[in-house]
Protein backbone atom coordinates (compact mmCIF):
# COMPACT_ATOMS: atom_id res chain seq x y z
CA UNK A 1 0.00 0.00 0.00
CA UNK A 2 1.46 3.54 -0.82
CA UNK A 3 1.78 5.96 1.93
CA UNK A 4 -1.22 9.31 2.20
CA UNK A 5 1.34 10.41 3.27
CA UNK A 6 4.20 10.77 0.67
CA UNK A 7 3.81 11.63 -2.51
CA UNK A 8 6.16 9.62 -4.84
CA UNK A 9 6.35 11.73 -7.56
CA UNK A 10 6.46 14.99 -6.19
CA UNK A 11 9.45 13.88 -3.89
CA UNK A 12 11.24 12.76 -6.27
CA UNK A 13 10.71 15.84 -8.82
CA UNK A 14 12.29 17.77 -5.22
CA UNK A 15 15.09 16.10 -5.54
CA UNK A 16 15.41 16.04 -9.61
CA UNK A 17 15.27 12.25 -9.55
CA UNK A 18 13.27 11.03 -13.24
CA UNK A 19 11.33 7.82 -12.00
CA UNK A 20 9.75 5.51 -14.71
CA UNK A 21 6.10 4.41 -13.36
CA UNK A 22 7.26 1.14 -12.30
CA UNK A 23 10.07 2.73 -10.09
CA UNK A 24 7.32 5.14 -8.69
CA UNK A 25 4.68 1.82 -7.54
CA UNK A 26 8.28 -0.10 -6.07
CA UNK A 27 9.50 2.73 -4.12
CA UNK A 28 5.98 4.03 -3.52
CA UNK A 29 5.70 0.56 -1.54
CA UNK A 30 8.52 0.32 0.19
CA UNK A 31 9.10 4.05 1.23
CA UNK A 32 5.53 3.50 3.16
CA UNK A 33 6.69 0.30 4.54
CA UNK A 34 9.67 2.49 6.01
CA UNK A 35 7.71 5.49 7.44
CA UNK A 36 5.14 2.73 8.99
CA UNK A 37 8.03 1.36 10.40
CA UNK A 38 9.52 5.07 11.33
CA UNK A 39 6.36 6.47 12.80
CA UNK A 40 7.10 4.50 16.14
CA UNK A 41 8.78 7.24 16.83
CA UNK A 42 5.66 9.20 18.03
CA UNK A 43 5.07 7.02 20.82
CA UNK A 44 8.47 8.18 22.24
CA UNK A 45 8.13 11.47 24.35
CA UNK A 46 10.16 14.01 23.32
CA UNK A 47 8.59 17.58 24.58
CA UNK A 48 11.21 17.80 27.18
CA UNK A 49 14.25 17.94 25.16
CA UNK A 50 16.06 19.81 22.72
CA UNK A 51 17.06 19.05 19.35
CA UNK A 52 20.48 17.26 18.59
CA UNK A 53 22.88 18.45 15.70
CA UNK A 54 25.57 16.43 16.40
CA UNK A 55 26.75 15.32 19.22
CA UNK A 56 30.45 17.13 19.61
CA UNK A 57 30.28 20.40 20.63
CA UNK A 58 30.41 22.91 17.39
CA UNK A 59 31.72 26.05 17.17
CA UNK A 60 32.45 28.63 14.65
CA UNK A 61 35.82 27.57 12.88
CA UNK A 62 37.68 30.01 12.02
CA UNK A 63 41.30 30.90 10.02
CA UNK A 64 43.58 33.46 9.21
CA UNK A 65 42.84 34.99 5.58
CA UNK A 66 46.31 34.13 3.96
CA UNK A 67 46.82 32.38 0.74
CA UNK A 68 47.18 28.18 1.01
CA UNK A 69 47.64 26.13 -2.10
CA UNK A 70 44.70 24.71 -3.34
CA UNK A 71 43.62 22.42 -6.39
CA UNK A 72 44.30 23.56 -9.77
CA UNK A 73 42.14 24.39 -12.44
CA UNK A 74 43.19 21.91 -14.45
CA UNK A 75 42.82 19.15 -11.61
CA UNK A 76 39.37 20.22 -11.07
CA UNK A 77 38.13 20.42 -14.55
CA UNK A 78 39.95 17.20 -15.30
CA UNK A 79 36.56 15.21 -13.91
CA UNK A 80 34.14 17.19 -15.13
CA UNK A 81 31.70 15.42 -17.67
CA UNK A 82 32.60 18.41 -20.24
CA UNK A 83 34.52 21.89 -19.94
CA UNK A 84 35.30 24.69 -22.34
CA UNK A 85 37.70 27.43 -22.25
CA UNK A 86 38.12 26.51 -18.29
CA UNK A 87 34.60 26.18 -17.50
CA UNK A 88 31.99 23.50 -16.89
CA UNK A 89 30.00 23.93 -19.55
CA UNK A 90 26.16 22.83 -19.36
CA UNK A 91 23.38 22.92 -21.64
CA UNK A 92 21.02 25.59 -21.40
CA UNK A 93 20.17 27.12 -17.96
CA UNK A 94 17.53 29.92 -18.98
CA UNK A 95 14.99 29.07 -22.03
CA UNK A 96 14.59 30.29 -25.90
CA UNK A 97 14.58 34.46 -25.99
CA UNK B 1 57.66 -17.60 1.90
CA UNK B 2 55.45 -15.14 0.33
CA UNK B 3 52.98 -16.85 2.20
CA UNK B 4 54.03 -16.16 5.79
CA UNK B 5 54.91 -12.66 5.07
CA UNK B 6 51.33 -11.52 4.00
CA UNK B 7 50.22 -13.44 6.69
CA UNK B 8 51.91 -11.20 9.41
CA UNK B 9 50.33 -8.64 12.01
CA UNK B 10 50.77 -5.31 11.08
CA UNK B 11 52.78 -4.99 13.86
CA UNK B 12 54.78 -7.56 13.24
CA UNK B 13 55.69 -6.46 9.93
CA UNK B 14 56.48 -2.89 10.55
CA UNK B 15 58.61 -4.35 13.65
CA UNK B 16 60.55 -6.46 10.82
CA UNK B 17 60.31 -3.87 7.99
CA UNK B 18 61.93 -1.26 10.39
CA UNK B 19 64.26 -3.74 12.13
CA UNK B 20 65.73 -4.32 7.78
CA UNK B 21 64.68 -7.87 8.15
CA UNK B 22 61.78 -7.59 5.32
CA UNK B 23 61.34 -4.61 2.77
CA UNK B 24 58.27 -3.33 2.07
CA UNK B 25 58.66 -4.21 -1.43
CA UNK B 26 59.31 -7.98 -0.81
CA UNK B 27 55.95 -7.48 1.25
CA UNK B 28 54.22 -5.51 -1.25
CA UNK B 29 55.02 -8.50 -4.50
CA UNK B 30 53.93 -10.93 -2.34
CA UNK B 31 50.72 -9.04 -1.33
CA UNK B 32 49.87 -8.88 -4.92
CA UNK B 33 50.72 -12.42 -6.08
CA UNK B 34 48.08 -13.54 -3.19
CA UNK B 35 45.35 -10.79 -4.76
CA UNK B 36 45.80 -12.08 -7.99
CA UNK B 37 45.08 -15.65 -7.23
CA UNK B 38 41.83 -15.33 -4.12
CA UNK B 39 40.50 -11.84 -5.31
CA UNK B 40 38.40 -13.19 -8.55
CA UNK B 41 36.39 -15.22 -5.66
CA UNK B 42 36.35 -12.71 -2.92
CA UNK B 43 35.79 -9.65 -4.89
CA UNK B 44 37.39 -7.46 -1.88
CA UNK B 45 39.13 -4.75 -4.56
CA UNK B 46 36.86 -1.91 -7.06
CA UNK B 47 40.66 -0.76 -8.24
CA UNK B 48 44.49 -2.26 -7.51
CA UNK B 49 46.72 0.46 -7.02
CA UNK B 50 49.68 -2.05 -8.15
CA UNK B 51 52.15 1.29 -9.15
CA UNK B 52 51.64 3.21 -6.13
CA UNK B 53 51.95 0.31 -4.29
CA UNK B 54 55.33 -0.10 -5.48
CA UNK B 55 56.64 3.48 -5.37
CA UNK B 56 55.21 3.85 -1.98
CA UNK B 57 57.17 0.54 -0.85
CA UNK B 58 60.47 2.20 -2.32
CA UNK B 59 59.78 5.13 -0.44
CA UNK B 60 59.50 3.59 2.93
CA UNK B 61 62.39 1.35 2.64
CA UNK B 62 64.13 4.46 1.48
CA UNK B 63 63.11 6.22 4.63
CA UNK B 64 64.28 2.96 7.02
CA UNK B 65 67.21 2.56 5.02
CA UNK B 66 67.98 6.42 6.07
CA UNK B 67 67.41 5.58 9.37
CA UNK B 68 63.67 6.47 10.01
CA UNK B 69 61.20 4.32 11.80
CA UNK B 70 57.73 4.00 10.85
CA UNK B 71 55.31 2.88 13.25
CA UNK B 72 52.86 0.99 10.46
CA UNK B 73 56.45 0.67 8.00
CA UNK B 74 55.57 -1.69 4.84
CA UNK B 75 51.69 -2.79 6.26
CA UNK B 76 49.82 -3.87 3.39
CA UNK B 77 46.49 -1.08 3.73
CA UNK B 78 43.28 -1.67 2.03
CA UNK B 79 41.12 1.62 1.77
CA UNK B 80 37.02 1.91 1.09
CA UNK B 81 36.71 3.68 -2.40
CA UNK B 82 34.74 6.37 -0.64
CA UNK B 83 37.72 7.86 0.31
CA UNK B 84 39.84 9.85 -1.96
CA UNK B 85 43.76 8.48 -3.12
CA UNK B 86 45.16 11.27 -5.62
CA UNK B 87 45.27 9.72 -9.32
CA UNK B 88 42.78 6.70 -8.42
CA UNK B 89 39.48 6.04 -9.26
CA UNK B 90 37.64 6.73 -6.06
CA UNK B 91 33.81 5.40 -6.95
CA UNK B 92 32.07 4.92 -3.56
CA UNK B 93 30.49 2.03 -5.46
CA UNK B 94 28.19 3.80 -7.60
CA UNK B 95 27.78 4.38 -11.63
CA UNK B 96 27.71 8.08 -11.18
CA UNK B 97 31.32 8.39 -9.86
CA UNK B 98 32.74 5.16 -12.27
CA UNK B 99 35.77 6.73 -13.98
CA UNK B 100 36.23 9.61 -11.85
CA UNK B 101 39.97 9.89 -10.55
CA UNK B 102 40.88 11.95 -7.09
CA UNK B 103 42.56 15.02 -7.85
CA UNK B 104 43.35 14.91 -3.84
CA UNK B 105 44.09 12.31 -0.88
CA UNK B 106 41.61 11.90 2.19
CA UNK B 107 43.63 13.30 5.50
CA UNK B 108 43.17 9.60 6.71
CA UNK B 109 44.49 7.77 3.59
CA UNK B 110 47.74 10.28 3.72
CA UNK B 111 48.12 10.31 7.19
CA UNK B 112 48.20 6.49 7.07
CA UNK B 113 50.64 6.29 4.52
CA UNK B 114 52.85 8.94 6.19
CA UNK B 115 53.29 6.18 8.33
CA UNK B 116 54.62 3.68 6.28
CA UNK B 117 51.59 1.66 5.04
CA UNK B 118 50.95 0.83 1.16
CA UNK B 119 47.90 1.02 -0.24
CA UNK B 120 47.14 -2.17 -2.09
CA UNK B 121 43.81 -1.13 -3.56
CA UNK B 122 40.58 0.60 -2.86
CA UNK B 123 37.56 -1.63 -1.85
CA UNK B 124 34.16 -2.52 -2.48
CA UNK B 125 31.23 -0.93 -0.37
CA UNK B 126 27.76 -0.38 -0.30
CA UNK B 127 26.88 2.17 -2.84
CA UNK B 128 27.40 5.33 -0.94
CA UNK B 129 28.41 3.51 2.38
CA UNK B 130 24.24 2.94 2.36
CA UNK B 131 24.27 -0.69 3.15
CA UNK B 132 24.75 -3.60 5.42
CA UNK B 133 26.07 -6.80 3.06
CA UNK B 134 27.92 -4.58 0.23
CA UNK B 135 25.00 -6.05 -2.09
CA UNK B 136 23.98 -2.51 -3.03
CA UNK B 137 27.57 -2.11 -4.69
CA UNK B 138 26.78 -0.93 -8.61
CA UNK B 139 30.45 -2.36 -9.19
CA UNK B 140 31.12 -5.43 -8.19
CA UNK B 141 30.35 -8.82 -6.04
CA UNK B 142 32.04 -9.19 -2.75
CA UNK B 143 32.16 -12.34 -0.84
CA UNK B 144 32.05 -13.57 3.02
CA UNK B 145 35.60 -15.57 2.64
CA UNK B 146 34.30 -18.25 5.77
CA UNK B 147 31.27 -19.02 2.98
CA UNK B 148 31.28 -17.77 -0.10
CA UNK B 149 27.45 -17.95 -0.56
CA UNK B 150 27.60 -15.52 2.21
CA UNK B 151 27.89 -11.51 2.44
CA UNK B 152 30.68 -9.96 3.82
CA UNK B 153 28.77 -7.25 5.76
CA UNK B 154 28.55 -3.92 4.89
CA UNK B 155 29.14 -1.06 3.86
CA UNK B 156 32.47 -1.43 4.33
CA UNK B 157 32.59 -5.20 3.12
CA UNK B 158 35.68 -4.90 1.20
CA UNK B 159 37.99 -3.79 3.54
CA UNK B 160 36.87 -6.21 5.65
CA UNK B 161 37.08 -9.47 3.12
CA UNK B 162 39.98 -8.20 1.89
CA UNK B 163 42.08 -8.29 5.87
CA UNK B 164 39.86 -11.52 6.71
CA UNK B 165 41.71 -12.85 3.47
CA UNK B 166 44.85 -11.99 3.97
CA UNK B 167 44.21 -9.69 0.91
CA UNK B 168 45.56 -6.79 3.31
CA UNK B 169 46.62 -6.50 6.87
CA UNK B 170 44.88 -3.11 7.85
CA UNK B 171 41.78 -2.10 6.12
CA UNK B 172 40.27 1.54 5.99
CA UNK B 173 36.13 1.93 6.79
CA UNK B 174 33.76 4.36 7.37
CA UNK B 175 31.22 4.23 10.07
CA UNK B 176 28.07 5.90 9.55
CA UNK B 177 25.38 2.86 11.47
CA UNK B 178 27.50 0.37 12.31
CA UNK B 179 29.04 -0.21 8.28
CA UNK B 180 32.62 -0.97 10.45
CA UNK B 181 31.24 -3.10 13.10
CA UNK B 182 29.20 -5.18 11.29
CA UNK B 183 31.40 -6.45 8.31
CA UNK B 184 34.13 -6.69 11.18
CA UNK B 185 31.65 -9.25 12.90
CA UNK B 186 30.75 -11.12 9.81
CA UNK B 187 34.11 -11.30 8.94
CA UNK B 188 35.81 -12.56 12.14
CA UNK B 189 37.84 -9.59 12.39
CA UNK B 190 38.21 -6.12 14.38
CA UNK B 191 36.15 -3.19 13.52
CA UNK B 192 37.09 0.12 15.00
CA UNK B 193 34.77 3.65 14.65
CA UNK B 194 36.63 6.10 16.79
CA UNK B 195 34.08 9.36 18.41
CA UNK B 196 32.66 11.63 15.85
CA UNK B 197 35.28 14.22 15.56
CA UNK B 198 38.52 11.88 16.07
CA UNK B 199 39.56 11.31 12.74
CA UNK B 200 39.27 13.78 9.83
CA UNK B 201 36.63 13.32 7.04
CA UNK B 202 38.21 15.35 4.86
CA UNK B 203 38.14 13.80 1.32
CA UNK B 204 35.67 11.12 2.73
CA UNK B 205 32.54 11.00 0.03
CA UNK B 206 29.75 11.89 2.57
CA UNK B 207 27.28 10.35 3.48
CA UNK B 208 25.68 11.31 6.77
CA UNK B 209 27.83 13.91 7.89
CA UNK B 210 26.57 14.37 11.65
CA UNK B 211 27.59 10.31 11.97
CA UNK B 212 30.28 9.40 9.45
CA UNK B 213 32.87 8.58 10.81
CA UNK B 214 36.64 6.36 9.61
CA UNK B 215 38.20 4.03 11.05
CA UNK B 216 40.58 0.74 10.80
CA UNK B 217 39.58 -2.54 10.35
CA UNK B 218 42.62 -5.40 11.07
CA UNK B 219 43.01 -8.81 12.42
CA UNK B 220 44.21 -8.02 15.89
CA UNK B 221 43.31 -5.03 18.36
CA UNK B 222 47.05 -4.01 18.71
CA UNK B 223 46.91 -3.71 14.62
CA UNK B 224 43.38 -1.32 14.91
CA UNK B 225 45.15 0.81 17.46
CA UNK B 226 48.44 1.49 15.69
CA UNK B 227 45.97 2.08 12.84
CA UNK B 228 43.92 4.37 14.90
CA UNK B 229 46.96 6.37 16.45
CA UNK B 230 48.57 6.79 12.91
CA UNK B 231 44.96 8.22 11.17
CA UNK B 232 44.06 10.23 14.95
CA UNK B 233 43.85 14.47 15.47
CA UNK B 234 42.40 17.38 14.56
CA UNK B 235 42.51 18.70 10.77
CA UNK B 236 41.66 21.82 9.89
CA UNK B 237 40.10 21.30 6.75
CA UNK B 238 37.52 19.42 8.72
CA UNK B 239 35.61 21.75 10.48
CA UNK B 240 34.16 18.76 12.81
CA UNK B 241 37.24 17.37 13.61
CA UNK B 242 37.86 17.60 17.09
CA UNK B 243 40.78 19.80 18.69
CA UNK B 244 41.34 17.51 21.60
CA UNK B 245 45.17 15.98 22.32
CA UNK B 246 45.21 12.39 21.37
CA UNK B 247 47.01 10.01 23.20
CA UNK B 248 48.71 6.74 21.62
CA UNK B 249 46.37 4.18 22.37
CA UNK B 250 48.74 1.17 20.95
CA UNK B 251 50.70 1.50 24.34
CA UNK B 252 48.11 1.41 26.38
CA UNK B 253 46.97 -2.53 25.49
CA UNK B 254 46.50 -4.23 29.27
CA UNK B 255 45.87 -8.07 29.49
CA UNK B 256 43.64 -7.65 32.77
CA UNK B 257 39.90 -6.43 32.98
CA UNK B 258 40.57 -5.92 36.62
CA UNK B 259 38.56 -3.07 37.94
CA UNK B 260 36.76 -2.51 34.64
CA UNK B 261 33.05 -2.40 35.10
CA UNK B 262 31.15 -3.70 32.28
CA UNK B 263 27.66 -2.38 31.09
CA UNK B 264 25.24 -5.62 29.82
CA UNK B 265 22.08 -3.87 28.39
CA UNK B 266 18.74 -5.14 30.01
CA UNK B 267 16.63 -4.53 26.93
CA UNK B 268 18.73 -6.79 24.93
CA UNK B 269 19.22 -9.33 27.37
CA UNK B 270 15.32 -9.88 26.68
CA UNK B 271 15.77 -10.02 23.28
CA UNK B 272 16.53 -13.60 21.52
CA UNK B 273 18.64 -13.95 18.94
CA UNK B 274 17.91 -17.24 19.07
CA UNK B 275 19.58 -19.90 21.39
CA UNK B 276 22.48 -20.66 19.77
CA UNK B 277 23.83 -16.82 19.42
CA UNK B 278 22.29 -15.95 23.19
CA UNK B 279 25.00 -18.61 24.32
CA UNK B 280 27.60 -16.63 22.06
CA UNK B 281 27.18 -13.86 23.87
CA UNK B 282 26.58 -15.13 27.70
CA UNK B 283 29.91 -16.80 26.77
CA UNK B 284 31.23 -13.56 26.16
CA UNK B 285 29.87 -11.52 29.29
CA UNK B 286 31.02 -14.63 31.34
CA UNK B 287 34.31 -14.33 29.88
CA UNK B 288 34.77 -10.82 30.67
CA UNK B 289 33.92 -11.06 34.36
CA UNK B 290 36.75 -14.27 34.24
CA UNK B 291 39.22 -11.03 33.28
CA UNK B 292 37.89 -9.24 36.38
CA UNK B 293 35.75 -7.26 34.66
CA UNK B 294 32.62 -6.53 36.99
CA UNK B 295 29.52 -7.38 35.14
CA UNK B 296 27.03 -4.13 35.94
CA UNK B 297 22.89 -4.65 34.10
CA UNK B 298 22.10 -1.03 33.12
CA UNK B 299 19.17 0.23 30.60
CA UNK B 300 18.77 1.85 27.53
CA UNK B 301 15.42 3.01 27.62
CA UNK B 302 15.01 4.60 24.43
CA UNK B 303 17.52 2.30 22.37
CA UNK B 304 14.76 0.37 20.82
CA UNK B 305 13.80 3.73 18.31
CA UNK B 306 17.36 3.91 17.35
CA UNK B 307 16.40 2.22 13.92
CA UNK B 308 13.64 4.40 13.69
CA UNK B 309 15.69 7.96 14.28
CA UNK B 310 18.37 6.99 12.22
CA UNK B 311 16.40 6.11 9.42
CA UNK B 312 15.38 9.59 9.32
CA UNK B 313 18.46 11.62 10.35
CA UNK B 314 20.92 9.55 7.95
CA UNK B 315 18.68 9.81 4.72
CA UNK B 316 17.55 13.54 5.70
CA UNK B 317 21.61 14.47 5.35
CA UNK B 318 22.20 12.07 2.59
CA UNK B 319 19.68 14.09 0.97
CA UNK B 320 21.54 17.19 1.29
CA UNK B 321 25.32 15.36 0.80
CA UNK B 322 24.19 13.92 -2.57
CA UNK B 323 22.66 16.79 -3.79
CA UNK B 324 26.37 17.56 -5.43
CA UNK B 325 26.17 14.85 -7.74
CA UNK B 326 24.29 17.08 -10.54
CA UNK B 327 26.45 16.19 -13.89
CA UNK B 328 27.77 19.14 -14.15
CA UNK B 329 31.84 18.89 -12.12
CA UNK B 330 32.41 15.36 -12.17
CA UNK B 331 31.35 12.09 -12.54
CA UNK B 332 28.26 10.95 -14.70
CA UNK B 333 26.46 13.40 -16.87
CA UNK B 334 23.18 11.96 -19.43
CA UNK B 335 22.52 14.99 -20.93
CA UNK B 336 18.87 16.88 -21.27
CA UNK B 337 17.51 19.40 -23.22
CA UNK B 338 18.03 21.53 -20.38
CA UNK B 339 19.71 21.64 -17.36
CA UNK B 340 16.73 20.55 -14.95
CA UNK B 341 16.52 17.47 -17.46
CA UNK B 342 19.98 17.02 -17.26
CA UNK B 343 19.89 16.57 -13.13
CA UNK B 344 17.04 14.42 -13.56
CA UNK B 345 18.48 11.83 -16.15
CA UNK B 346 22.00 11.66 -14.49
CA UNK B 347 20.76 11.10 -11.52
CA UNK B 348 18.13 8.37 -11.88
CA UNK B 349 20.93 7.17 -14.15
CA UNK B 350 23.49 7.17 -11.74
CA UNK B 351 22.06 6.35 -8.59
CA UNK B 352 21.06 2.91 -7.65
CA UNK B 353 17.72 2.16 -6.12
CA UNK B 354 18.99 2.15 -2.09
CA UNK B 355 20.65 5.43 -2.37
CA UNK B 356 17.42 6.70 -4.61
CA UNK B 357 15.29 5.02 -1.78
CA UNK B 358 17.46 6.96 0.78
CA UNK B 359 17.30 10.29 -1.07
CA UNK B 360 13.25 10.45 -1.22
CA UNK B 361 12.67 9.56 2.35
CA UNK B 362 15.30 12.50 3.36
CA UNK B 363 13.83 15.08 0.92
CA UNK B 364 9.70 13.96 1.96
CA UNK B 365 11.42 14.28 6.15
CA UNK B 366 12.85 17.61 5.03
CA UNK B 367 10.13 18.76 2.68
CA UNK B 368 7.66 21.64 3.92
CA UNK B 369 5.40 20.41 6.23
CA UNK B 370 7.10 17.38 7.27
CA UNK B 371 9.92 18.78 9.21
CA UNK B 372 8.86 18.93 12.43
CA UNK B 373 7.20 15.54 12.26
CA UNK B 374 9.94 13.61 10.84
CA UNK B 375 13.26 15.30 11.14
CA UNK B 376 13.05 17.56 13.63
CA UNK B 377 11.48 14.65 16.13
CA UNK B 378 14.01 12.55 15.19
CA UNK B 379 16.88 15.18 16.22
CA UNK B 380 15.51 14.96 19.97
CA UNK B 381 14.99 11.40 19.89
CA UNK B 382 18.74 11.65 19.33
CA UNK B 383 19.06 13.50 22.32
CA UNK B 384 17.53 11.14 24.40
CA UNK B 385 19.54 8.02 22.97
CA UNK B 386 22.54 10.31 23.69
CA UNK B 387 21.33 10.96 27.26
CA UNK B 388 20.21 6.92 27.63
CA UNK B 389 24.10 6.30 27.61
CA UNK B 390 25.35 9.24 29.82
CA UNK B 391 23.15 7.62 32.29
CA UNK B 392 24.75 4.51 31.66
CA UNK B 393 27.71 5.57 31.83
CA UNK B 394 27.46 6.42 35.74
CA UNK B 395 27.15 2.98 36.06
CA UNK B 396 29.75 1.26 34.14
CA UNK B 397 33.39 2.08 32.05
CA UNK B 398 32.31 0.28 29.04
CA UNK B 399 29.40 -1.24 27.86
CA UNK B 400 29.05 -5.05 25.64
CA UNK B 401 26.35 -5.80 23.57
CA UNK B 402 25.87 -8.05 20.06
CA UNK B 403 28.28 -6.30 17.25
CA UNK B 404 25.00 -7.29 14.74
CA UNK B 405 21.72 -8.74 15.00
CA UNK B 406 22.26 -12.13 13.36
CA UNK B 407 25.60 -13.93 11.95
CA UNK B 408 26.20 -13.49 7.95
CA UNK B 409 23.61 -14.15 5.58
CA UNK B 410 23.39 -15.40 2.34
CA UNK B 411 23.46 -12.87 -0.80
CA UNK B 412 20.45 -12.12 -1.93
CA UNK B 413 18.55 -13.00 1.37
CA UNK B 414 17.30 -9.95 2.52
CA UNK B 415 14.90 -8.48 -0.25
CA UNK B 416 13.27 -6.10 1.65
CA UNK B 417 14.88 -2.83 2.30
CA UNK B 418 13.95 -2.79 6.35
CA UNK B 419 14.76 -6.33 6.95
CA UNK B 420 18.28 -5.35 5.91
CA UNK B 421 18.21 -2.11 8.39
CA UNK B 422 17.62 -4.11 11.36
CA UNK B 423 21.40 -5.86 10.87
CA UNK B 424 22.53 -2.52 13.06
CA UNK B 425 19.97 -2.79 15.68
CA UNK B 426 22.96 -2.78 18.47
CA UNK B 427 25.61 -0.10 16.53
CA UNK B 428 23.03 2.07 15.16
CA UNK B 429 22.29 3.79 18.92
CA UNK B 430 26.14 3.58 19.70
CA UNK B 431 26.46 5.80 16.02
CA UNK B 432 23.79 8.46 17.32
CA UNK B 433 25.48 9.04 20.25
CA UNK B 434 28.64 9.63 18.76
CA UNK B 435 30.45 7.11 20.90
CA UNK B 436 33.93 4.89 20.23
CA UNK B 437 32.83 1.38 19.65
CA UNK B 438 35.11 -2.08 18.50
CA UNK B 439 33.71 -5.11 17.77
CA UNK B 440 36.22 -8.27 18.49
CA UNK B 441 35.48 -11.80 17.64
CA UNK B 442 33.45 -13.89 20.25
CA UNK B 443 33.17 -17.33 18.85
CA UNK B 444 30.76 -18.93 15.81
CA UNK B 445 27.11 -19.74 16.20
CA UNK B 446 24.92 -21.23 13.27
CA UNK B 447 22.44 -18.71 11.03
CA UNK B 448 19.05 -19.56 10.81
CA UNK B 449 19.14 -20.15 7.30
CA UNK B 450 22.32 -22.36 6.67
CA UNK B 451 24.67 -25.34 8.86
CA UNK B 452 27.97 -24.21 9.03
CA UNK B 453 28.49 -21.94 11.82
CA UNK B 454 29.57 -18.18 11.35
CA UNK B 455 31.35 -15.91 13.23
CA UNK B 456 30.03 -13.07 15.72
CA UNK B 457 31.11 -10.15 16.98
CA UNK B 458 31.38 -8.50 20.55
CA UNK B 459 30.82 -4.66 20.75
CA UNK B 460 32.48 -3.06 23.13
CA UNK B 461 31.61 0.78 23.53
CA UNK B 462 33.33 3.42 25.57
CA UNK B 463 31.76 7.34 27.05
CA UNK B 464 33.07 9.66 24.07
CA UNK B 465 37.06 10.23 23.73
CA UNK B 466 37.34 6.76 25.37
CA UNK B 467 39.69 5.26 23.07
CA UNK B 468 42.22 4.04 25.29
CA UNK B 469 40.35 2.29 27.68
CA UNK B 470 38.59 0.71 24.64
CA UNK B 471 40.73 -0.94 23.16
CA UNK B 472 42.48 -1.62 25.96
CA UNK B 473 39.83 -3.99 27.32
CA UNK B 474 39.01 -4.81 23.77
CA UNK B 475 42.69 -6.68 23.69
CA UNK B 476 42.01 -7.74 26.77
CA UNK B 477 39.28 -10.06 25.93
CA UNK B 478 41.34 -10.64 22.81
CA UNK B 479 44.19 -11.99 24.21
CA UNK B 480 42.18 -14.16 26.36
CA UNK B 481 39.64 -15.84 24.28
CA UNK B 482 42.13 -15.78 21.16
CA UNK B 483 38.74 -16.07 19.18
CA UNK B 484 40.35 -13.80 16.30
CA UNK B 485 43.46 -16.40 16.31
CA UNK B 486 41.49 -19.01 15.09
CA UNK B 487 41.32 -17.31 11.68
CA UNK B 488 40.88 -19.54 8.81
CA UNK B 489 38.87 -18.65 6.36
CA UNK B 490 37.48 -20.67 4.02
CA UNK B 491 36.81 -19.30 0.74
CA UNK B 492 38.20 -20.94 -3.07
CA UNK B 493 37.71 -24.29 -1.80
CA UNK B 494 40.46 -23.26 1.03
CA UNK B 495 42.87 -21.90 -1.56
CA UNK B 496 43.53 -19.05 1.11
CA UNK B 497 44.05 -22.00 3.73
CA UNK B 498 45.98 -23.84 0.89
CA UNK B 499 48.44 -20.64 0.22
CA UNK B 500 48.59 -19.78 3.96
CA UNK B 501 49.82 -23.62 4.80
CA UNK B 502 46.88 -24.12 7.37
CA UNK B 503 44.50 -26.24 5.84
Amino acid sequence: MASPDLDVRYVAKLARIALTDEEARTYGVQLADILGHVAALNELDTSDVAATAQVIESRNVERDDTLVPCLSRNDVLAGAPREQGGFFRVPRIIGEP
Amino acid sequence: MADSLIEMTAAETARKVNARERSAREIVDATFEHVRRIDGEVGAFLTLTEEIARTQADRVDARIAAGERLPLAGVALAVKDNMCLRGTQTTAGSKILEGWNAPYTATAVQRIIDAGAIPIGKTNLDEFAMGSSCENSALGVTRNPYDAQRVPGGSSGGSAAAVASYESMIGLGSDTGGSIREPAAFCNIIGFKPTYGRVSRYGLIAFASSLDQIGPLARTVEDAALAYDAIAGHDPMDATSVDVPHESTATNLGESLKGLRVGVVKEYRAKSLGSAIDDVYAKAYADLEKLGAEIVEIGLPTADYGIATYYLIAPAECSSNLARFDGVRYGLRIEGNDMTETYDRTRAAGFGPEVKRRILIGTHALSSGYYDAYYLKAQKARTKIAADFENAFGACDVIAAPAAAAPAFRLGAKSDPYSMYLMDYYTIPVSLAGLPSISVPCGWAQPEDGDAEMPLGLQLTAPLFGERLLLGAAHAYEIATKHSKKHSPRIGSGVVGRALGVS
